[in-house]
C-alpha cells in the first residue's frame, strides 16, 4: 500500500491501530461463542426435537462440530487482516 | 434383523481372513515408515530441530493430517465407544464437546507459542518458560510433568493395539510367546522407524491412517444402523441400557444424556480436557513442527472435522448395544474390545481386518510422535539443563533418539507386566497433571504479572490436590482406588472434573502469592523475549536472521538482542 505518501507516519493512537483493537475483539468474541455455547449444558440437554432418530442433545453437538469450524475460520480471517493492516502501516 | 446376526466369539479362535488383511496394511505402513526419510529430505538427520520437528516446514495439509493423527488416537477410538457403551453420555459423548472447543481455544495461543519459539529455537513449553522467567525450577516443573503425563499415553497406545490383537485371536490367552509376540513385533517396528525417520515417519504414517479411518468410520455408520433397525432403535436401545438398574452398584447403569446432577461433569470435564490437550508435549511438537504461524490457525478451523468423525465413533458404542453385544458374555467383561468385537461380528472378516489395521496404525502414529515428544522434553530440558549443560546438538539429537527407545520400551513393560487397570489410571492422573502446566505456559504468553515462584507454589499445590482428590475416587464396580475422573467441587455441590478443580486452585495460589512476592519486591527473573517475538512470522526478515544467529552460536536460551 503506498498511503505513506501524504500522511505521515501514523502515531500509536491512530484510528488504524482502534481498528486492530476493534478486529482483535471481534475475533474474540467469535471464538468465545462455541465454547460458551458448549458450556451452557442445560440448554440443550433435552429430547426433542428429535432429528432423522437423533435427539436433540446429540445432534445439536454435531450441529456445532460445524458452527464452531465457521466461526474459528471467521476468526482467522478477521485477524489476518488486522495483522496486515498493522504490516502496511 | 435379529436373524441376520451370526453367532458372536470374543475371544475364540483366529480370524484368518482378518489377520491377514491387518498383517499386509500393517506391513505397507512399516515400508512407508522407512522411506519417510526422503520425505521433504533433509541434508542430515542429526540435529533435534531435523529428527524432531521435521525440519519445521510441514505445510496446511501435512499438519492437518499429522495433528489430526496425533490428537485422535487409538486409545480415542477403542475407549470412547467403550464408556459410551458401558456407562454412557456423560462419560463418553463429552469427547464431542471437548474437541469443539479445543480449537478456539488452540486458535488463541498457539500462534503466540509458534512464533516466540521460532525466533529463539524452543521446541518445548519448558525452553519456553525458561527463556521467559529465567526460572529452572519452574521449567524443570514443566518439562517433569509433560513427561510423566506421556508416558502412561503411549502405554495405552500400546493396550490399543491388544484390544484389536485379541479380537483377532492373537494374544488374550495361550503361552506368553502367543499371546505378547504380536505386540513385541509391532513395537520393534515402530520403535526401528522413528529411531531412523524421527517426525517424518508418522506424518508419512498418518496420511494411511486418517484415510484407513475415515473409510471404516463412513461405512460402520451407514452400514451398521441400518442392520440394527435404525438411528431411533439404537437411541432406544441405548436409553433402556442406561436406565436399567445395575446388579452391582444398585444406581442406574448410566446416563443417557446429561442431566441436572451431571451438568457440572459435562461441562467441566470437556473444558479441562480441552485446556489440558495442548499441553502435552505431542501437541506443542506436532504444531511446532508447522512452518508459519497461520499453518496453525487455518488448522484450527479444519480440524474440528474430526471431532465429528470422533461423535459418529463414540455413538458406535451405543449400535453395539442395538447389536446385541453383551458386556460378560461376549467381551469377558472387558468393555475396551467393544468396538473390534463389533467390527469382527458385523462386517465381513476381511473389512474386519481394514478396521483393525485402522485402529493399530492408528496406535503407531501417536504413539510415535510422544515419544519423539518425550524424548526432546528430556533431552533438553533436563540432560542438557541439568545433566550435561556443554552437550552439542548432536550429543542432544543422539539423547533423544535413545529417549525415545527407553519410552517406548517402558511403556511396553508396563503394559504387559501390570494390569490394564494401571495405565487407565496413570492416564488419568496424567490428565489432571498436565493441565496443572497451563497457568505457567499459557498466562505466560500474554504477561509476566505472574511472578514465577508463585506458578511454582500453584502448580505444586494443584498437583498434590489433584493426585489425593483422583486417589480417593473409589470405582463402583471394582472398589479400587483412582475410580474415575469426578469428583464433589467444593462449594458448589455438584460432582466435577477433578483437573478443572485444581486449575481454579492453582491459578488462586498463582495470584495471591503472585500479590505478595510483588509486594515485597522478590526478583522475577530476566526475560528473555521481547513484545514483538509473539507475532513474528516465517518470511519475516527478523525471524530468519534470528533462526540463523542461534544455529550459529549454538544457545537457544540467549537473548536475541545480545546474539544480533
Amino acid at each position: 500500500m503506498t498511503l505513506g505518501n501524504q500522511d505521515p507516519p501514523t502515531p500509536p493512537e491512530s484510528p488504524q491501530s482502534n481498528g486492530r483493537t476493534v478486529r482483535l475483539v471481534v475475533a474474540g468474541i467469535l471464538l468465545a461463542i462455541p465454547v460458551v455455547a458448549l458450556m451452557a449444558v442445560p440448554t440443550y440437554s433435552k429430547t426433542d426435537p428429535t432429528l432423522w432418530g437423533f435427539p436433540f442433545f446429540f445432534w445439536y453437538q454435531f450441529l456445532w462440530v460445524f458452527l464452531c469450524a465457521g466461526f474459528t475460520y471467521g476468526a482467522y480471517r478477521v485477524t489476518l487482516s488486522a495483522g496486515r493492516k498493522e504490516r502496511d502501516r | 434383523m435379529r436373524a441376520l446376526l451370526l453367532p458372536l466369539s470374543a475371544t475364540s479362535g483366529v480370524n484368518g481372513t482378518a489377520l491377514t488383511v491387518l498383517i499386509v496394511l500393517f506391513l505397507l505402513v512399516t515400508v512407508a515408515g522407512f522411506l519417510a526419510t526422503r520425505f521433504k529430505r533433509a541434508e542430515s538427520l542429526d540435529s533435534l530441530e531435523e529428527w524432531g520437528l521435521g525440519g519445521r516446514k510441514f505445510g496446511t495439509v501435512v499438519t492437518w493430517f499429522l495433528l489430526g493423527g496425533d490428537l485422535y488416537t487409538a486409545y480415542t477410538f477403542v475407549a470412547v465407544p467403550a464408556a459410551m457403551f458401558a456407562t454412557g453420555a456423560v462419560a463418553g459423548f463429552f469427547a464431542v464437546p471437548y474437541t469443539i472447543i479445543l480449537y478456539p481455544i488452540v486458535f488463541v495461543f498457539m500462534a503466540r507459542l509458534w512464533s516466540v519459539s521460532h525466533r529463539h529455537g524452543y521446541i518445548t513449553t519448558s525452553d519456553f518458560i525458561r527463556g521467559r522467567y529465567d526460572s529452572r525450577p519452574l521449567s524443570l516443573a514443566v518439562a517433569v510433568t509433560g513427561f510423566l503425563a506421556t508416558m502412561p499415553y503411549i502405554a495405552l497406545q500400546l493396550v490399543g493395539i491388544q484390544a484389536v490383537l485379541t479380537v483377532a485371536g492373537l494374544g488374550g490367552s495361550g503361552s506368553w510367546l502367543t499371546k505378547d509376540l504380536p505386540l513385541l513385533i509391532a513395537f520393534a517396528v515402530l520403535a526401528a522407524y522413528t529411531y531412523t525417520s524421527g517426525l517424518r515417519a508418522p506424518a508419512v504414517i498418518a496420511f494411511v491412517k486418517d484415510i484407513l479411518i475415515y473409510l471404516v468410520i463412513i461405512v460402520a455408520v451407514i452400514y451398521l444402523p441400518h442392520h440394527v433397525g435404525g438411528w431411533s432403535h439404537v437411541f432406544s436401545a441405548a436409553k433402556a441400557k442406561m436406565d436399567a438398574t445395575s446388579a452391582t452398584t444398585g444406581k442406574p447403569t448410566g446416563t443417557f444424556m446429561s442431566v441436572s446432577t451431571t451438568h457440572w461433569a459435562y461441562a467441566t470435564l470437556a473444558l479441562g480436557s480441552a485446556m489440558a490437550l495442548f499441553m502435552y508435549p505431542h501437541s506443542v511438537t506436532a504444531s511446532l513442527s508447522s512452518k508459519s504461524r497461520n499453518t496453525i490457525r487455518r488448522n484450527a478451523a479444519i480440524l474440528p472435522a474430526y471431532s465429528f468423525l470422533l461423535g459418529l465413533l463414540a455413538l458406535l458404542g451405543w449400535v453395539a448395544i442395538a447389536y446385541g453385544i453383551d458386556l460378560k458374555k461376549d467381551l469377558g467383561g472387558n468393555a475396551q474390545l467393544v468396538i473390534p468385537q463389533l467390527f469382527e461380528s458385523a462386517f465381513p472378516a476381511w473389512f474386519a481386518g481394514v478396521a483393525f489395521a485402522a485402529i493399530a496404525i492408528g496406535a503407531l502414529v501417536p504413539a510415535a510422535i510422544m515419544s519423539i515428544a518425550a524424548a526432546n522434553t528430556f533431552s533438553r530440558n533436563i540432560y542438557k539443563e541439568w545433566l550435561k549443560p556443554d552437550a552439542t546438538p548432536q550429543q542432544e539429537a543422539k539423547v533423544s533418539k535413545i529417549m525415545s527407545l527407553v519410552v517406548k520400551a517402558f511403556a511396553l513393560v508396563f503394559v504387559l507386566t501390570m494390569d490394564k487397570q494401571n495405565a487407565i489410571n496413570f492416564q488419568l492422573l496424567g490428565g489432571i497433571w498436565i493441565l496443572q502446566i497451563f497457568p505457567a505456559v499459557v498466562f505466560s504468553l500474554y504477561t509476566r504479572w505472574f511472578h514465577r515462584w508463585a506458578l511454582l507454589a500453584g502448580w505444586a499445590v494443584a498437583m498434590v490436590y489433584g493426585t489425593v482428590e483422583a486417589y480417593k475416587v473409589i470405582s463402583p464396580t471394582t472398589g479400587g482406588h483412582f475410580g474415575g475422573s469426578l469428583a464433589l467441587i467444593p462449594g458448589i455441590g455438584q460432582m466435577g472434573y477433578i483437573a478443572m478443580t485444581a486449575f481454579v486452585l492453582n491459578v488462586a495460589v498463582a495470584v495471591v502469592l503472585t500479590l505478595v512476592l510483588n509486594a515485597v519486591k522478590v526478583s522475577n527473573g530476566a526475560d528473555a523475549t521481547s513484545p514483538g517475538d509473539y507475532h513474528a512470522d516465517a518470511g519475516d526478515p527478523r525471524v530468519d536472521a534470528d533462526v540463523r544467529s542461534h544455529a550459529a552460536a549454538q544457545d537457544p536460551f540467549a537473548d536475541p538482542e545480545a546474539l544480533a
